[in-house]
């Protein structure tokens, strides 16, 4: 099995007919995914090399039964395009857009939880997710993730997503589902709501998570580790070298005063009982160990 | 963006937060005509973006003409904690009878927005937080709901402000909300907010941090760029849009994606060397912005190695290679590179470079034998 995407799942992608939703949706729909639609309003009726383009979610949903979103569109039109989704009753929607603004990445989240509490949003700013050999969604090159089990993903940064895919498959460990949960400051998906949905999974029997400084979701995640995860956990944490007070590319990965160091974060999750690489080599070394403990 | 605080106090305006009447002066005699046309006595304060310009000498009261020349000629062109100031804010010196903070930021932990009130204003808020947390009122707001007039009165009333004190500060605290979320601050924090002796309350200083993500809505910032004194690589790298943070140490850093320029910079530090910088060429990487990155990094005379990781992902190997190999016609470079390429298509691109290769530019497997070359290079050496 997997989480939150699967075989099953049927994908529509808001601004399938722009360079980037064209371009990414078309690759995911090469790896096997259930690509069923676009939507672009204004150019219903369309279509984009044979997937069929609608003019609103209503619509693409009412014709082709799909259940995820993927949103491709710039940061200005990426709120009301989240929004619109859910609307139409979508239970899961990944937004990979870079740059929306912090006021409104906050209020897409709490209007979501208010008005769509059925929808789960992963992103803004996230590499999206995929779960191997059965659906991919986003941006992640899936030729490089082994698919299978029985390691779990997270990670909050896009290209170290991929180095944790790459540790992985170079020992052949294989992946039930890799979610990349994005570096912004207000992700709709935390690494709290990953955990708890592979600490569900049966097949998956290990978690690698990928942490980055700034907030405190992984000191959050450690936390509910402690208590709530059975299955072990490995992570790695990025920028202990980063400065207070710069942002580290991403908007998330900023240092306030002494909050949101690697190291703090690093102490939380050992002090929860996860084994801490120091960088995602040594982090892929200690998940090769303890998949062969399993 | 931080914006300095007459900048700040330009931008409260907007929304109608009461400000003390003032303008700027890049010299004495502007400043003296400021002071004339607002009324003394005045306030001359310094305009740089760094704590403690009282206790540096840079907030001067001035009673008439002749001290606001004295003060401005000091105070300008003087240096505050390696600040030059170039810019004053002279405004209307206020009677002061309490000070107060407030602040409304975002609690990324809450996912909400995070308003602070207290009584005891006028010094850092951290120092309030960790002797007295209990005289700080915090408030949560939902960004779906807003701030209430309601939510306002009680949270003006739980914080304890001098009761003559409550309808100004509720007026405020709402149109300081709205500058926060219609304004688009990361951070919008009045420290001190003042109780005049007439009952009046206004805002003394302007810290103002912008969300970058949202210049496409506001043209009107536009006037406060320009003015942020910036490292010269950053300048550089920001002119050729660039993510990039200077650090101190002489191994330059090149990787795609924050999440592996970050991890790049710790591993070199782990092997015992100190990254130059943090820099980000993002996805996609054209030869000409690996030109534009080399040409950033060589600009740093501390940098002895430079080290490219590269995790291909939707950047293909080859196109990396190959501006690699354009990139070092294009900037001569005064420090050997040493690079790691994988993922997608990695041998293809390891095959470009490969009568390339050369004591200047050499090829590593793996982020860590990579990062060891490159320290023991930029150390003099060369690992083997």
């Amino acid at each position: 099995m997997s989480v939150f995407v699967d075989q099953s799942t049927k994908v529509i992608v808001q601004g399938l007919t722009g360079s980037q939703g064209k371009f990414h949706g078309l690759r995911n729909k090469a790896y096997g995914t259930q690509v069923v639609g676009g939507v672009t309003p204004g150019k219903g009726g369309q279509d984009v090399e044979g997937v069929p383009v609608f003019d609103s979610c209503e619509d693409a949903v009412r014709q082709t039964g799909a259940n995820a979103s993927f949103v491709a569109v710039p940061p200005k039109a990426a709120p009301d395009a989240i929004l619109q989704a859910a609307a139409a009753g979508i239970p899961f929607v990944v937004c990979i857009t870079e740059g929306i603004p912090a006021q409104d990445e906050a209020r897409v989240f709490n209007v979501l939880l208010r008005d769509y509490p059925g929808t789960r949003l992963l992103g803004p700013n996230c590499p999206g997710i995929i779960s191997p050999g059965k659906c991919n969604i986003g941006i992640t090159p899936g030729e490089i993730a082994e698919p299978g089990g029985p390691v779990g993903i997270v990670s909050r940064s896009g290209t170290l997503t991929y180095q944790a895919l790459y540790e992985l498959k170079q020992k052949g460990i294989g992946v039930t589902t890799c979610v990349g949960i994005g570096g912004d400051p207000v992700p709709g998906t935390s690494f709290i709501d990953c955990l708890q949905a592979f600490e569900a999974d049966p097949d998956t029997k290990a978690v690698i998570m990928f942490g980055e400084i700034g907030g405190s979701a992984e000191e959050e995640a450690a936390e509910f580790i402690a208590k709530e995860m059975s299955k072990p956990v490995v992570a790695y944490v990025a920028g202990v070298t980063a400065p207070p007070g710069k942002k580290m590319g991403h908007a998330g990965a900023i240092i306030s005063g002494s909050k949101g160091t690697a190291q703090a974060k690093m102490d939380a999750l050992r002090a929860a009982g996860v084994q801490v690489g120091l960088n995602p080599t040594e982090a892929g070394d200690l998940m090769a160990e303890v998949v062969k403990s399993l | 963006m931080d914006l300095f605080e007459y900048q700040g106090k330009q931008y409260f305006a907007r929304f109608g937060i009461p400000v003390s009447p003032g303008d700027v002066a890049d010299d004495v005699d502007t400043a003296v005509a400021v002071a004339d046309r607002v009324g003394y006595p005045v306030v001359v304060k310094a305009q740089v973006q760094v704590g403690g310009r009282g206790k540096a000498g840079g907030i001067k009261l001035a009673d008439d003409t002749e001290s606001v020349r004295t003060h401005a000629s000091n105070i300008l062109g003087m240096d505050i904690r390696g600040h030059v100031v170039r810019r004053l804010w002279i405004e209307r010196a206020s009677d002061i009878e309490q000070e107060y903070y407030a602040s409304f930021t975002l609690d990324r932990s809450a996912k909400k927005h995070l308003g602070m009130l207290s009584a005891q204003g006028g010094v850092e808020i951290e120092q309030v937080a960790e002797t007295s947390p209990e005289a700080i009122a915090k408030l949560h707001i939902d960004p779906a709901e807003g701030l209430s007039e309601n939510a306002a009165r009680e949270w003006v009333q739980r914080a304890q402000l001098d009761p003559r004190a409550t309808e100004g500060a509720v007026d405020i605290l709402q149109k300081l909300y709205r500058c926060f979320v219609d304004g688009d601050c990361d951070l919008a924090e009045i420290n001190p907010l003042i109780l005049t002796p007439q009952g009046k309350v206004h805002a003394l200083d302007a810290k103002v941090t912008l969300d970058d993500n949202a210049a496409f809505r506001h043209g009107e910032w536009e006037e406060f760029a320009g003015l942020t004194v910036r490292d010269p690589r950053e300048e550089l790298a920001h002119e050729k849009g660039l993510q990039y943070v200077g650090l101190d140490g002489t191994v330059g850093i090149i990787a795609n994606g924050a999440g592996l320029a970050m991890s790049t910079c710790d591993v070199v530090n782990q092997v015992g060397g100190q990254p130059a910088n943090f820099l980000d060429i993002g996805g996609g990487a054209s030869a000409q912005v690996m030109a534009n990155a080399l040409e950033v990094i060589n600009s740093d005379d501390k940098v002895k190695a430079i080290f490219i990781n590269i995790f291909g992902g939707i950047t293909r190997g080859e196109e990396v290679a190959n501006g690699i190999v354009q990139a070092l016609d294009q900037v001569a470079l005064r420090a050997p590179i040493v690079i790691r390429l994988d993922g997608t298509n990695a041998e293809e691109g390891r095959a470009i470079l490969a009568p390339h290769l050369s004591d200047r530019l050499r090829s590593k497997p793996t982020m860590l034998e990579a990062a060891r070359e490159a320290v023991a290079l930029a150390s003099g050496g060369a690992a083997q």
